[in-house]
């Protein structure tokens, strides 16, 4: 039906769309005159948070992957980097080629609209705004901003793709949580991004739309999209063909999911779960 | 193009988010607005009032009137009260003006008698203008049918009468007045023209009263003087008085308004150390024109500037709640920086919104603002107010900068958070 679906199957091909190497991340929260040029010490504390301590990673085209790990241990940190929303302290990302560190603010943004496909666990849908304008805002900021017809159709078919094509001019406030997110999964497809990052995407949903929602990612990336999200729930991440986990800032654990050593694929088990509640 | 327009319709979409809110932000902008294009067309309308009635004076003229000196002045220098009141323009005065003033294009004597107007038993209590050719021309009046007096009226002593269209009526209500006679005191004159209606003129204050040219009969200078003599006999509650006038106006037409100021003071050299009694006042309606002027464009500073104000207030109020506004949207300012979205276009968004805020004000404020002078002109007497298009482009101008302004530092503001920390936010 529709290219998004139907790109050369799954499965990770050779082509390395992020390389991080050494990537260090570190907060500084200055008490007081802190930080200044006068804030030497007894003037006021420098509290440092090492979010991240020299991560390296590389997620290759078509790509599944999960990470997970306690709170605190530097996920959203990752994940932030990963969407060029934050430059790290130290250490080289690349994306497609570029070295993110070095691009400005302007440019970071550039990548984000044309490169990077957010889900949040909020939804974060604009309000006043229908399906379709939701769906086309990540357009709005490439190039020119106008939407061509290409990408009108672009839209339809992204609608249909999650089933919202009979919602289009509804607003987020008359959607389901469910419904909400489908309409994000949309709009983070409409620019045909290398990666596709999503943050706890089912953190506010029930299990079973969470299944839902786990599973058009999977076709997503059955079609070849690059997939890296953050959860806590273990079930969610067996979703993924490859886990991370982190602590305290660093990578402890690095492997595939359960599920490519042959394990039973949690969809099915879900869908058995579900049946015998009915 | 294209991106301004969808940026403004989504705008509204954000803005209609809050209809209360927003209508209440814009009509602080809509009362400014229609404040300063009320407030300047009414200062306009006066002024152009003003400038009207001067300007039916003639700007190039110079105006003499006599005028009946008051009691004390009588009194100070005649002794007794004069039996018999002697004031005002004399021929010689006249002769003497047009023998040492320079710069005169042309000059108008004028005699006013106030009597009545006869014909059959028809009577009208009007007024008797002895003058000459160019009164026609001096005081815009219009020749319904006939003619106007000529020199040759004047030069051989004609009875011939010109009747205002008011007079024509009441003592001819059926016939036509040409040809035929009027009596005036005990005089009998022969119509050769009427005149067609004219408004009459407002009072300007000093000598200058209001008049109503309708109820005149115009005769030759000559055939007054010879015939009504100066003298004229009142009977004022029981006893008579009696006043000697010469000339009740004359008229100085000068070549062009740059020679007014300095002539001004060589006609006053020639006449008023003939006057030792303040018994003649001068009337300058160009100095009254450029007087008009000057308080007109004070008139509009002031009103302008109090306008303005409430502009300026109307441009805090949008201020007000666009930083309001901002804050309440950090997550949707949050969503949009991580789709992409530069600074620049979230500057660009929040200022398009202030501006759709206080362009539409300023539309609201046009339409009000060209109603209200309408609106003060139908319950106020005497008020004349002009919209002006320069008052409509200035104010709309004013609403849409005050929005720029005004919306520059909230629109910054939303521009310069964090993604990160915007996105965090509830
Ligand atoms: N803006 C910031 N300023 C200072 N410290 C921060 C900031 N953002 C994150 N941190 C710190 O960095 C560390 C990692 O935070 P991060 O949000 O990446 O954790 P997480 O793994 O996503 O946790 P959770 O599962 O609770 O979302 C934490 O100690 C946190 O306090
Ligand atoms: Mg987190």
């Amino acid at each position: 039906m529709s290219d998004i679906f139907s790109r050369n199957g799954g499965g990770a091909s050779d082509r390395v769309v992020v390389r991080m190497t050494n990537l260090r991340k570190t907060y500084f929260m200055g008490h007081g005159s802190g930080g200044g040029l006068f804030g030497k010490r007894g003037g006021g504390e420098v509290l440092t948070v090492h979010a991240l301590r020299g991560v390296s990673l590389e997620f290759r085209e078509g790509e599944y992957a999960a990470i997970m790990g306690q709170s605190g241990s530097g996920k959203s940190t990752m994940l932030n980097l990963l969407g060029c929303l934050d430059r790290p302290t130290s250490g080289e990302y690349i994306l497609g080629g570029y070295d993110v560190a070095q691009l400005d603010d302007d440019e970071l943004s550039e990548v984000r609209s044309r490169s990077i496909g957010f889900i949040f666990q909020s939804y974060n849908l604009i309000q006043q705004y229908t399906v379709t304008e939701n769906i086309q805002l990540p357009l709005t900021y490439q190039g020119n901003g106008v939407i061509s017809e290409e990408f009108q159709e672009r839209t339809m078919e992204l609608a249909r793709l999650v089933g919202l094509d009979d919602r289009l001019d509804h607003r987020p406030n008359q959607l389901s949580g469910g419904q909400q997110q489908r309409v994000a999964i949309a709009r983070s497809l409409v620019n045909d991004p290398y990666i596709i990052l999503a943050d706890e995407a089912t953190g506010n949903l029930d299990s079973a739309t969470s299944y839902e929602i786990m599973d058009m990612l999977g076709k997503l990336n059955d079609a070849g999209k690059t997939i890296i999200m953050v959860t806590h729930e273990p079930d969610i991440a067996e979703y993924a063909k490859r886990i991370i986990r982190m602590k305290d800032g660093v990578i402890v654990e690095d492997g595939p999911s359960p599920r490519m050593l042959g394990g039973e694929h949690p969809a099915e088990r879900m869908k058995m779960e579900l049946s015998k509640h009915r | 193009m294209g991106r301004i327009l969808r940026s403004v319709k989504l705008g509204m979409k954000s803005l209609m988010l809050h209809k209360l809110r927003s209508g209440l932000t814009v009509l602080g902008i809509v009362f400014g607005v229609a404040a300063v294009i009320a407030m300047l067309a009414i200062a306009e309308g006066s002024r152009r009032e003003a400038q009207a009635r001067f300007q039916m004076l003639g700007a190039t003229n110079v105006i003499y009137r006599s005028i009946k000196p008051s009691d004390e002045a009588q009194l100070s220098t005649g002794g007794r009260p004069a039996r018999i009141l002697n004031y005002g323009l004399k021929y010689e005065d006249y002769d003497r003006i047009l023998a040492t003033v320079p710069n005169i294009k042309k000059i108008l004597p004028i005699r006013e008698i106030r009597k009545q107007i006869r014909h059959d038993e028809h009577a009208l209590d009007g007024r008797i203008v002895g003058t000459t050719k160019d009164y026609a021309e001096f005081n815009h009046l219009e020749i319904e049918r006939g003619r106007f007096l000529t020199q040759h009226d004047d030069d051989d002593y004609k009875t011939y009468a010109v009747l205002g269209s008011d007079t024509a009526k009441k003592l001819f209500p059926y016939e036509d007045p040409l040809g035929q006679a009027v009596k005036l005191g005990s005089d009998y004159y022969t119509v050769v023209g009427v005149t067609k209606e004219r408004a009459s003129t407002a009072g300007i204050g000093g000598s200058l009263a209001a008049q109503d040219y309708n109820k005149d009969v115009y005769i030759p200078l000559s055939s007054c003087r010879v015939r009504f003599g100066e003298r004229i006999m009142n009977f004022r509650s029981g006893s008579m008085e009696a006043e000697e006038t010469q000339l009740s106006q004359v008229t100085i037409q000068l070549t062009s308004t740059d020679v007014v100021s300095q002539t001004v003071p060589i006609i006053k050299g020639a006449v008023e150390p003939f006057h030792p009694k303040v018994d003649i006042d001068m009337t300058v309606p160009y100095d009254l024109i450029m007087e008009a002027e000057r308080t007109a464009r004070q008139y509009a500073i002031i009103l302008g500037t109090i306008a303005s104000i409430s502009l300026l207030v109307g441009g805090i109020g949008i201020m007000n709640i666009m930083l309001a506004t901002v804050t309440e949207r950090t997550r949707e300012i949050g969503i949009r920086r991580a789709l992409g979205a530069k600074r620049g276009d979230i500057t660009q968004q929040f200022l398009i919104e202030t501006v759709v805020l206080s362009g539409v004000g300023g539309l609201l404020g046009v339409a009000i603002g060209v109603i209200i002078p309408k609106a003060i002109e139908q319950f106020v007497a005497e008020t004349k107010a002009q919209v002006t298009w320069n008052s409509i482009i200035l104010a709309f101008g004013i609403s849409v900068a005050v929005g720029i302004i005004f919306g520059l530092y909230p629109a910054n503001r939303a521009a310069n958070m964090d993604p990160i920390e915007a996105l965090r936010h509830e």
